[in-house]
């Protein structure tokens, strides 16, 4: 069911989230991440909560209706806490959420905040025993003097449950805020990043991890970079990616050495030092590294761009995507409300011939690589008729603005699509605006 | 000493012009230091790096923290007076300045 990736039409299918425009911090969305088969969908908020969805068996004598969405699970995966060592609250914002691949009945996930991994187990219970010897059916305790007779307890169905149990709790590893996990190929190992430090966990085990990365300057007045991103290879274990505030990746090999400092490849596009200006760096600062499905490139988004780079070449990237080259001209401003700082996230169809960022004004881009085509799409309540066609949205960069197109300085800069999924195998798209999530549809000739 | 003065301006201000016409960013800089003309040269510093790192409200110290809490519980009377008048001096963030912390688990509105 793999679309090639050309003459793709985008309809609205579902949105999830609080239609009224008083957005409580708690409900801004702040993860989305589809699991390995595209039946589960979980998102993560900052109010520490985790919402899974899941996909309702399709319908077939309607094939043109894909199947939906509906809530499976949802449960509160971090909470508050204070560090009454550094006086510091920390945040039960759910920074990542990552899927195990499925190896039983139940499912699998990871969940961070700053400072705490968690696994979490999802298992579906349909069926209970009944006809317990020293229980009666509502809980309470027979009197054993009254039992004359054994029997086996059966077990009946019962309405499908969906129970979420914290597995383990991997804690106390990271001095600074955890931006990433990556679940590693081997499926026993995972990696989690913080701003300085990468560490190598095993899953079983929560009280040792081993630390693979460490930037940390002896002295911390040479900090000049930090850590903002990392993942692990999809197919060679031994391989993963680390990218920094000054816009380079590290590729590192485990089997080399046990602390990967040194890294095996440096990725970096070189830069025109006269074009050098004071928001130079903090643009090139990557947001979001991404490797391709078969393994052999990864994706990069900075602040203004989308870049692919081939794994067999360091020094610059096979192909850059602009996002919103028109913001360019506004950095001062974007410096000044922050929104320079915002990090992207981008994501790649299932089989690597599409990509996707967001930008602002509830606006996201997808970049077709083979037919180099690109578009920009809309998530917002006006076009959210069951099946509607979304209309490619243009921004006009200056002089006469036709009809349809939205001018730069009317851009909404509060309303941000940070967070963006594609279904492993499917084009269906999972877009989050600052409290919705919306579900988007290739319509099925 | 006044005319060398000048010179220099001008030819300065010949480089920001051209700079102007070249890059729109280099534009977005000069604006940017006109209007914080204290403003560092590098912004990647470790200064704002370090800052970077300590992300999230700080206190003083736990005292502090669980003093702000505690006055806050208690301000939840109707009689208080608005806390506000009450922070003097210091800046010492408090938690009614901060987002409602739940105290009970409320249901995302992605699930309902």
């Amino acid at each position: 069911r793999m679309c090639p990736g050309g003459d793709m039409q985008w309809c609205f299918s579902q949105v999830k989230g609080a239609i009224d425009d008083d957005v409580a911090e708690a409900d801004i969305i702040s993860t989305v991440e589809f699991n390995h088969t595209g039946e589960l969908l979980a998102t993560g908020d900052k109010g520490g909560r985790v919402v899974i969805f899941q996909q309702e068996i399709e319908n077939k004598n309607q094939p043109q209706f894909r199947s939906e969405y509906n809530v499976y699970s949802t449960f509160q995966s971090h909470e508050p806490e204070f560090d009454y060592l550094k006086s510091l609250e920390i945040e039960e914002k759910i920074n990542k959420i990552r899927w195990l691949p499925q190896k039983n009945a139940a499912q699998f996930l990871l969940s961070t905040n700053d400072k705490t991994i968690k696994l979490w187990k999802i298992s579906e219970r349909d069926k209970r025993p009944e006809g317990y010897n020293l229980k009666e059916e509502d809980g309470r305790y027979k009197d054993p003097n009254t039992i004359t007779s054994l029997r086996v307890p059966v077990l009946k169905p019962m309405d499908l449950m969906v129970e979420a149990s914290p597995r383990r709790v991997f804690a106390n590893a990271h001095t600074y805020h955890i931006n990433s996990v990556s679940v590693n190929s081997d499926n026993e190992t995972y990696l989690s990043a913080d701003d300085l430090r990468i560490n190598l966990w095993h899953l079983e085990i929560t009280d040792r991890s081993f630390n693979i990365v460490d930037i940390k300057p002896a002295n911390m007045e040479e900090l000049t970079e930090v850590i903002t991103a990392a993942e692990f290879h999809p197919h060679q274990c031994n391989t993963f990616v680390y990218s920094s505030s000054k816009g380079t990746i590290r590729l590192c090999d485990m089997r080399v050495s046990a602390l990967c400092d040194k890294h095996s490849k440096l990725f970096e596009e070189p830069e025109d030092p006269s074009n050098r200006s004071f928001f130079s760096e903090i643009i090139s600062s990557i947001s979001d590294v991404k490797f391709s499905h078969n393994g052999r490139y990864m994706m990069t988004r900075d602040y203004l761009s989308v870049k692919i780079w081939d794994l067999n070449m360091e020094n610059r990237p096979v192909e850059t995507y602009q996002v919103h080259e028109y913001l360019r001209s506004k950095l001062c401003s974007l410096y000044e409300n922050d929104c320079i700082f915002d990090k992207f996230e981008c994501c790649w169809n299932g089989n690597d011939s599409v990509v996707m960022t967001g930008s602002y004004n509830n606006f996201f881009r997808m970049f077709d690589r083979g037919h180099r085509r690109d578009v920009t799409l809309e998530a917002s309540r006006e076009n959210s008729k069951p099946m509607q066609v979304l209309k490619p949205r243009k921004v006009c960069t200056g002089g006469k603005r036709k009809k349809d197109e939205i001018s730069v300085d009317s851009l909404d800069f509060n309303k941000k699509i940070l967070h963006t999924a594609w279904h492993p195998q499917d084009n269906i798209i999972a877009v989050a605006t600052t409290n919705n999530l919306y579900i988007f549809q290739d319509k099925v000739n | 000493m006044s005319e060398e003065v000048e010179e220099t301006r001008t030819s300065e201000e010949q480089q920001e012009m051209e700079d102007k016409v070249i890059s729109p960013e280099k534009s977005e800089e000069a604006k940017l230091k006109a209007r914080y003309p204290n403003l560092g040269a590098k912004p990647g510093g470790s200064e704002f790096l370090r800052k970077r790192l300590q992300k999230g409200q700080k206190y003083f110290d736990s005292g502090d923290y669980n003093m702000a809490k505690a006055k806050m519980k208690n301000k939840q009377l109707p009689s208080a007076p608005t806390e506000k008048t009450e922070i003097t001096g210091g800046h010492i963030p408090t938690p009614q300045d901060l987002p409602q912390r739940k105290t009970s688990i409320v249901a995302s509105k992605l699930a309902g």
